[in-house]
């Protein structure tokens, strides 16, 4: 980027008004094309489809399971379905959805654009996660027609071990699922160490990007041991081998700790790059710096690491060692701690900023809110003796719903609605926007902190039923739900809405300072930037705007109709723009 | 423990409240009035950002230590406890008494400290009665145990909270807090003494699990109903068939998985820790649902 500025010339104006004629999404339309693309940018957009799929199914055994506890009593099922359907929204949630959400849509398609790249490292891998995960949800489907699943997502051990055929399937599934995590982790790890534009340093790297890399240490060092697992459970079943089964010699808790050796780091494969988001909406649309962004960065990487060491905080009171659940509290307490530093710089990020209020930044403020309950209330979990009366039961249910939904898809969302202008190169409706995130939050609170309130009440979860007792919050969580079901349905519809009839989206119609919006056009071109981008600022220099936008008359946003003029490199370094400036060539 | 925890509770809401309300005021202080605006970038200070680590560090570590010395409470029973025998099983929980009295409610003295031993025969369970703040999984491979002291007497709630399969939401019973004098008194014989065996029948079917899988309405659940089954026809999976009568009912309570009739799967227990007297009160007591 040796010249950041340009005029109101007509390389520029095409670029903004009107958008390039060819671009990823119709330089070839054939299915073929889409079906043996190696363009990260099409296979993030082909897990869209796919995930957004998974979600509204999952997301619809959900609102069955509300349904069926709308009442005590059988409601619309009997207790062998709701412990299928239940077991099935965490297993479809968890791993077919949660896990690669934002790193397979969002990381795919930004992180390359945003370090400057023309592909991932390895683009042919990466068209393989996806297919591999496919076989993977293929075979869950499958699982499905060979008998019934009711371990609940957790599959313990021995209730699991004299389970149906159905439930080695589902195992396979997800084995085969986490290669798809492991593979798509180490292209996202050398595309970072490896494909970054010239100038693009570490301290430079957007922190989306930084979550990603983060997440993708956890994907490819967290994700074999669950493979272990699932294989030793398969040895166990169909060669007799006592693991962990007590019939056979085993122990049962052993399973517990390889599976929550997985599961906790996953919880961070899940919210790390959440976090990346949200720094990004935050910066953008306050027009500040990201407060703390060394802080922030190395945080996600520190939190990384240390999620290797709490697992035994999922079981204090199921029968390891007094000894291990004290150690394992207090090591909690030291990563919360990070996670809280965060939001303290997120909101510190808006200080003395010139916030614009737009849907993905109402999206960043949600997640604020939650993601705070969900660590607050992930805290008192944490506590060695409230926990003995707070496990398993619906306070932890609301305590990672709030963290999981409220986090990881409120950012998701959040994404979505920012690189949507990008991906689709189409605006959404912004009104549209601001009633779905209004009923989504109020629908969500309704919902879960009811659950919070029933779990400290003693409501123990995957309950089919529940005593009379607890109807009356139940009956208001589910109302919650109703509302929550709506506002994504809203989502859902004004986003296809969009596609055909939305506003033609400019290249830049937030103002944003990282590549992915100043050097490409919406959509992209299919080799991303015309030349190489050439980085000499940090990722959130919105007060060298003058240089990166053009002329402060200029404006930015749709406020002018417009969005922010792009760059387009016509070779290395160089730009089809005007003479640079003289600040321009200065490092930030 | 309950101080604990509205002691994290105010905390946290003191913390959400003080994020979210500096939120909303940024947001409208510091709300874009021109999309020209290019606000000069704030200087990082090291005295906030020391003090939001340190002081929550503080908070945690206070939380912490506080939490620790609870869970160490609530791990070590005082050595003059009242032991009971505890034992889970799908679906259904059994208490032992010393006097070798079994009841499927669980009875305890009033303000003395009672020591649960526990462990299942099948799949893991967890012990819990959220009134008294005790949970501890039972697991089939070793013993857990959770004490308690309860002060006043009543009838309470006992939940199963590790996920145990089709009737897990209904492997509820009570905790009955009896006066001490009381308690000696019922533990001698666990109250079925001066009982008919269709009483005694009765008791064990709403107690000892039979009510989770065998319904009493013609309706087949887990098992099937017991309703018109003395002297019915069964079919067994195996192909055989038989009539219902004592001797049958009697192998199906002890050893329950020899027949299986034929649509039901062979996951029932053994019984065959009840008593003569037991098994002959089921027995009536199945006769009695015509």
């Amino acid at each position: 980027m040796s010249a950041t500025v340009t005029q109101a010339g007509e390389a520029t104006s095409t670029a903004t008004h009107s958008g390039p004629s060819k671009h990823y999404l119709n330089h070839d339309t054939s299915i073929k094309s889409w079906l043996t693309t190696v363009d990260h940018k099409r296979i993030g957009v082909m897990y869209a489809f796919t995930l957004a799929f998974v979600f509204l199914i999952a997301g619809l055994l959900a609102i069955a399971v509300r349904t069926e506890l709308f009442l005590p009593g059988e409601t619309i099922m009997d207790k062998d379905a709701y412990n299928q359907v239940f077991t099935l929204h965490g297993v479809l949630m968890t791993f077919a959805f949660l896990v690669p959400s934002i790193p397979a849509i969002l990381g795919n398609f930004v992180l390359p654009i945003q370090i400057g790249a023309k592909d991932v490292a390895f683009p042919k891998l990466n068209l393989a996660s996806y297919y591999i995960y496919l076989l993977g949800g293929l075979i869950l489907a499958s699982a499905l027609l060979v008998g019934q699943i009711d371990t609940g997502w957790t599959f313990y051990t021995p209730y699991s071990s004299d389970g149906s055929t159905a439930i080695l399937v589902t195992t396979l599934a997800l084995f085969i699922m986490g290669f798809s995590s492991i593979l798509t982790g180490i292209n996202f790890i050398v595309t970072i160490h490896k494909m970054r534009a010239p100038g693009m340093t570490w301290n430079r790297m957007p922190l989306f990007i930084w979550g990603l890399y983060a997440t993708s240490i956890v994907q490819v060092l967290a994700t074999p041991v669950v493979g272990i697992t699932l294989v030793l459970l398969f040895l166990e079943r169909l060669m007799g081998i006592g693991i962990f089964d007590p019939a056979l010699g085993g122990d049962p808790v052993l399973f517990q700790h390889f599976f929550w050796f997985y599961s906790h780091p996953a919880v961070y494969i899940m919210i790390l790059p959440a976090f990346g988001v949200i720094s990004e909406l935050i910066g953008t649309f306050s027009r500040q710096r990201v407060y703390g962004y060394k802080a922030i960065a190395l945080s996600s990487v520190a939190i990384a690491l240390l999620g290797f060491m709490v697992w035994g905080h999922h079981m204090f009171v199921s029968g390891q060692s007094a000894i291990s659940a004290i150690i394992f509290s207090l090591i909690t307490y030291l990563i919360g701690i990070p996670s809280g530093v965060k939001v303290f710089n997120w909101v510190a990020t808006m200080y003395k900023g010139s916030i614009w209020l737009q849907t993905p930044m109402l999206y960043a403020l949600t997640f604020l809110f939650l993601f705070t309950i969900g660590g607050v209330t992930g805290v008192m979990v944490g506590v060695l003796a409230v926990d003995i009366h707070l496990h398993d039961t619906y306070y932890v249910v609301g305590h990672f719903h709030y963290v999981m939904m409220g986090g990881t898809v409120m950012a998701l969302l959040g994404g979505m609605h920012y690189w949507w202008p990008k991906i689709t190169g189409k605006m959404y409706s912004e009104f549209w926007g601001r009633i779905a995130i209004a009923l989504i939050f109020v629908g969500f609170n309704v919902t879960f902190f009811t659950q919070l309130i029933l779990g400290s009440q003693g409501m123990p979860r995957r309950y089919a039923d529940y005593v009379e007792a607890y109807t009356l919050m139940h009956q208001i969580s589910t109302i919650g739900s109703y509302i929550l079901a709506v506002g994504l349905f809203v989502v859902l519809f004004y986003m296809i809405h969009s596609l055909f009839f939305g506003k033609k989206a400019s290249a830049n119609p937030w103002g944003a300072a990282t590549l992915d919006f100043t050097h490409t056009t919406s959509p992209p071109d299919p080799h991303n930037f015309h030349g190489t981008p050439l980085v000499t600022r940090g990722p959130y220099d919105f007060y060298l705007a003058d240089d990166v936008f053009g002329r402060p008359s200029q404006g930015d946003g749709r406020a002018t109709g417009d969005g922010a003029p792009v760059v387009l490199p016509t070779g290395d370094g160089a730009t089809a723009a005007q003479p640079a400036p003289p600040k321009a060539n200065q490092p930030a | 423990m309950d101080a604990l925890f509205y002691f994290v509770s105010w905390v946290s809401l003191i913390i959400t409240v003080g994020v979210v309300a500096t939120m909303f005021y940024f947001v409208y202080k510091y709300r874009r009035r021109d999309p020209n605006e290019r606000p000069a970038p704030v200087k990082e200070s090291k005295l906030v950002e020391i003090s939001w680590i340190v002081v929550p560090t503080i908070l945690v570590l206070v939380v912490f230590t506080w939490g620790f010395q609870g869970f160490i409470k609530a791990n070590v029973a005082p050595a003059n406890a009242y032991e009971i025998q505890v034992k889970g099983y799908k679906w259904a929980w059994e208490f032992t008494y010393p006097t070798g009295v079994t009841t499927g409610v669980l009875h305890v003295p009033e303000g003395r400290p009672v020591r649960l031993v526990m462990s299942s025969t099948d799949v893991i369970h967890s012990f819990y009665v959220p009134v008294f703040r005790v949970k501890h999984d039972v697991l089939p491979n070793r013993y857990t145990s959770v004490w308690f002291e309860a002060t006043k007497t009543g009838e309470y709630d006992v939940f199963c909270t590790e996920y145990c399969g089709t009737e897990h939401s209904g492997m509820i019973t009570k905790v009955v807090v009896m006066e001490q004098s009381e308690f000696n008194q019922w533990v001698l014989t666990g109250g079925m003494d001066n009982m008919s065996p269709v009483e005694i029948g009765a008791l064990l079917y709403e107690q000892r699990g039979c009510k989770a899988c065998h319904g009493l309405d013609g309706a087949a659940g887990v098992g099937p109903t017991f309703k018109g089954l003395y002297g019915a026809q069964r079919n067994f999976a195996d192909g055989s068939s038989a009539e219902a009568d004592e001797n049958y009912l009697r192998e199906s309570i002890i050893a329950p998985n020899t027949r299986v009739v034929e649509g039901y799967g062979p996951v029932m227990p053994s019984f065959a820790q009840l008593s003569e007297d037991e098994v002959s009160g089921l027995i009536a007591f199945i006769k009695e649902q015509e």
